[in-house]
C-alpha cells in the first residue's frame, strides 16, 4: 500500500507540471537573460581617444592557466604611437578552444585592456579559426566591437558591447574604503557605468 | 458475396489501417509532448504547427536510411522480425469497433475491422504473437544485447499474457449478468451490451448510482486495474520497458536494426500502445457507447459521435500510458517477476473467482432458494 501512495505521489508531481510554464526557452531564437558577470568572449579594449590599453606586459598569458593567451609586445613607434606607454601587444591571440573563460586574464591586467563581454556562440568548423588574432579581438576606434558574423539571422549584435561584469565590481583594490567608487575606465559599448551596489549595502 | 460487399470489407480494413497509421504519427508527437510538458520542457516544435510533423519528418529520414545487416545475422529471420512485429500489431486493431453500424445506401456496414465473434481470443492471439517477433529479432541479430533483450522480453510477456488474459475473462464473466446470462467473446457485443446507464445491468440500484455510464469499469475495477498494468507491461513501456532498457542493453531486441526495419518495430509499438488502449476502453469504458443526441442535432454529428467518443476514451487511456512514462522509474527484473506472479495473476485469479460467485448468485440465486 505504501508503495500505491508513492506511486500516486509522483503521478501527483508529474501531471502539476503539465500545467505550468516550461523552464526552457526555444534557444535560437530565445535567450535567457545572462548574468550580468557573464564570461563571454573577449575584448581588447580602447581608451576614448583611440589609443589601445594594452601595454604587451604578458601578464595575462602568465595568468591564463589554460595557457591559451599568445602576446608579444614591442616598443611604440615614437612618432605614431599605438599605446599611451612605452610598449604596445603587437601579436594578441587567444585559442578559444582551450580557453576555459575563467577571467583570471582580466584581473591580471594592469590597464583594463582585455575583458569579457556576453558572446558565448563561437563554434567554427576548423581549428585555426579557434584561434583569435588580435584583428578579431580588438574593438574599433569608435568604441564598437564588430561581431564575427552579423549576418547571422540569430546573431545577438548586442552581446559583444555587453561589457565585463568584472570592471564593474565594487571595491575593485578589496578596500572597503573603495566601495562605490568608480575605479576604472568605460569599456566597450559604454563609457562609464554605475558601481554595482557594494556589499555592505546589499547585507544591510 | 457481391462487389459492393468486397469493396466495403476492404475499405473497412483500409479504413483501420490508415487511423492507425495516423494515430501513430500524432500519438509519437503527443507522447513527446506530454512528456516534455511533464518535464516543464517545450518538446519537439519545429517542424510543421506545434511540431506536429516530427514523426513524419522522423519517419522520412529513417524510410531513406540505409538498413545495416549485422555480419552474423541470421538474415531469414532478421528480415522477417520487422514485419512479425507490424502485422500482428495491425491485425490486434482489426476486431475492436471503432463506432457505432452505420448505414449507407440500405447496407449495415459496422465499423470494425472484421466482425469476429471470438475477438478476445484472436486478441490474445495476435498480442503473443508480437513476442516471436521479439524474441527472433533479438536472436537472429547475432549480438548480445539483442539476445538478452529478446530472452527478457519472452518472460516478460509470457508473465503478464496470463494476467492480461484473465483480467480479460472476468469481464467475459462479468457480461453474462448483461446480456441473456450467456458472456460473450465478441468485442462489439461487450460494447453494445454497455449501452445506457448503469440501471440497465442492475436495475435495483438507487437512481444517483444508476444514473452513471454502463460501464463495466465501476464493476470490474479490479480487473481493470490488472488489465491495465498488464497491458503496459505487454507493450513494454516505463516502467516495464527493462526489455529495451537503454541504459544496459542500448535498444534490446532492436540494437542491431536501423532504417525501415527500425521504423517498423517503432510503428509497432505505438501501434500496440494504441491497440491496448482502445481495447481497454471497449472492455471497460464503453467502447464507443455514449450520448449522440439522436434527433436534436444534425444527422451526421450523431454518426460520427461514437467514433469521436471511442478515440476520447481510448486518449484517456494513452494520456495514462504517457503519464507513467514520465513519473515512474524502470522496475529491477525480479521486481517484474514478482508483480507478475505473486501479485498480478493472483489477484486477477482472485478477482475472477469473486466475479463468477458473485454473477451466479446474482443470476440464480443461493443454492437452494429455487
Amino acid at each position: 500500500m505504501g508503495l500505491i501512495r508513492e506511486i500516486i505521489k509522483g503521478l501527483r508531481v508529474t501531471g502539476s507540471h503539465l500545467f505550468e510554464d516550461p523552464v526552457t526557452v526555444k534557444y535560437p531564437q530565445e535567450f535567457r537573460p545572462k548574468p550580468q558577470r557573464f564570461h563571454g568572449r573577449h575584448v581588447l579594449n580602447r581608451y576614448p581617444d583611440g589609443m589601445e590599453k594594452c601595454i604587451g606586459c604578458e601578464l595575462c598569458a602568465g595568468a591564463c592557466p589554460a595557457r591559451c593567451i599568445y602576446v608579444r609586445g614591442t616598443d611604440n613607434p615614437i612618432d605614431e604611437p599605438v599605446s599611451p606607454g612605452e610598449r604596445f601587444g603587437f601579436v594578441y591571440e587567444i585559442n578559444m578552444l582551450r580557453c576555459i573563460f575563467c577571467a583570471l586574464c582580466v584581473e591580471a591586467c594592469p590597464t583594463e585592456a582585455i575583458t569579457m563581454t556576453h558572446l558565448f556562440e563561437m563554434s567554427s568548423t576548423t581549428r585555426q579559426d579557434g584561434i583569435y588574432t588580435k584583428d578579431e579581438l580588438l574593438m574599433a576606434a569608435d568604441g564598437s566591437v564588430p561581431h564575427m558574423f552579423p549576418e547571422d539571422e540569430f546573431a545577438d549584435l548586442g552581446e559583444l558591447n555587453a561589457a565585463d561584469g568584472w570592471v564593474r565590481a565594487t571595491a575593485p583594490s578589496g578596500a572597503a574604503a573603495y566601495e562605490g567608487v568608480q575605479m576604472w575606465q568605460g569599456t566597450a559599448g559604454s563609457a562609464s557605468w554605475e558601481p554595482e551596489p557594494s556589499q555592505t549595502e546589499r547585507d544591510a | 458475396m457481391e462487389l459492393a460487399d468486397i469493396l466495403i470489407v476492404l475499405g473497412r480494413v483500409l479504413a483501420v489501417f490508415v487511423l492507425l497509421m495516423v494515430l501513430t504519427l500524432l500519438n509519437v508527437w503527443l507522447e513527446r509532448k506530454v512528456v516534455a510538458w511533464m518535464q516543464s520542457r517545450i518538446g519537439p516544435d519545429r517542424a510543421g504547427p506545434f511540431g506536429i510533423l516530427q514523426t513524419l519528418a522522423d519517419g522520412l529520414k529513417l524510410f531513406f536510411k540505409e538498413g545495416i545487416t549485422p555480419q552474423k545475422a541470421e538474415l531469414g529471420m532478421y528480415i522477417l522480425a520487422p514485419f512479425l512485429a507490424a502485422i500482428p500489431a495491425f491485425l490486434t486493431f482489426m476486431v475492436v469497433p471503432w463506432g457505432e453500424t452505420v448505414t449507407i445506401a440500405g447496407r449495415q456496414i459496422p465499423l470494425q475491422g472484421a466482425e469476429l465473434n471470438v475477438g478476445i481470443l484472436f486478441i490474445l492471439a495476435m498480442s503473443s504473437m508480437a513476442v516471436y517477433a521479439v524474441v527472433l529479432a533479438g536472436w537472429s541479430s547475432g549480438s548480445k544485447y539483442p539476445l538478452l533483450g529478446g530472452v527478457r522480453a519472452t518472460a516478460q510477456a509470457i508473465s503478464y499474457e496470463a494476467a492480461l488474459g484473465l483480467a480479460m475473462v472476468s469481464v467475459v464473466v462479468f457480461s453474462s449478468n448483461q446480456g441473456d446470462g450467456v458472456g460473450t467473446l465478441s468485442l462489439s457485443q461487450i460494447v453494445e451490451r454497455q449501452a445506457g446507464t448503469l440501471s440497465n445491468t442492475f436495475p435495483e440500484l438507487p437512481g444517483f448510482i444508476g444514473w452513471l455510464p454502463n460501464w463495466n469499469l465501476f464493476a470490474q475495477f479490479g480487473a481493470f486495474i490488472v488489465f491495465f498494468i498488464a497491458a503496459v507491461a505487454e507493450t513494454n513501456r516505463a516502467p516495464f520497458d527493462l526489455v529495451e532498457a537503454e541504459q544496459e542493453l542500448v535498444g534490446g531486441f532492436h540494437t542491431e536494426y536501423s532504417g525501415i526495419r527500425f521504423a517498423m518495430f517503432f510503428l509497432a509499438e505505438y501501434i500496440n500502445i494504441f491497440s491496448m488502449s482502445a481495447i481497454g476502453a471497449t472492455l471497460f469504458l464503453g467502447g464507443w457507447q455514449g450520448n449522440t443526441f439522436d434527433g436534436r442535432v444534425w444527422p451526421w454529428i450523431s454518426a460520427i459521435l461514437p467514433t469521436i467518443y471511442f478515440l476520447l476514451k481510448s486518449y484517456l487511456i494513452v494520456f495514462l500510458f504517457f503519464w507513467l512514462r514520465a513519473t515512474l522509474p524502470r522496475l529491477r527484473y525480479d521486481q517484474l517477476m514478482q508483480l507478475g506472479w505473486k501479485r498480478l495473476i493472483p489477484g486477477a485469479l482472485v478477482w475472477l473467482a469473486i466475479t463468477a460467485v458473485a454473477s451466479g448468485l446474482y443470476q440464480f440465486g443461493l443454492p437452494g432458494d429455487a
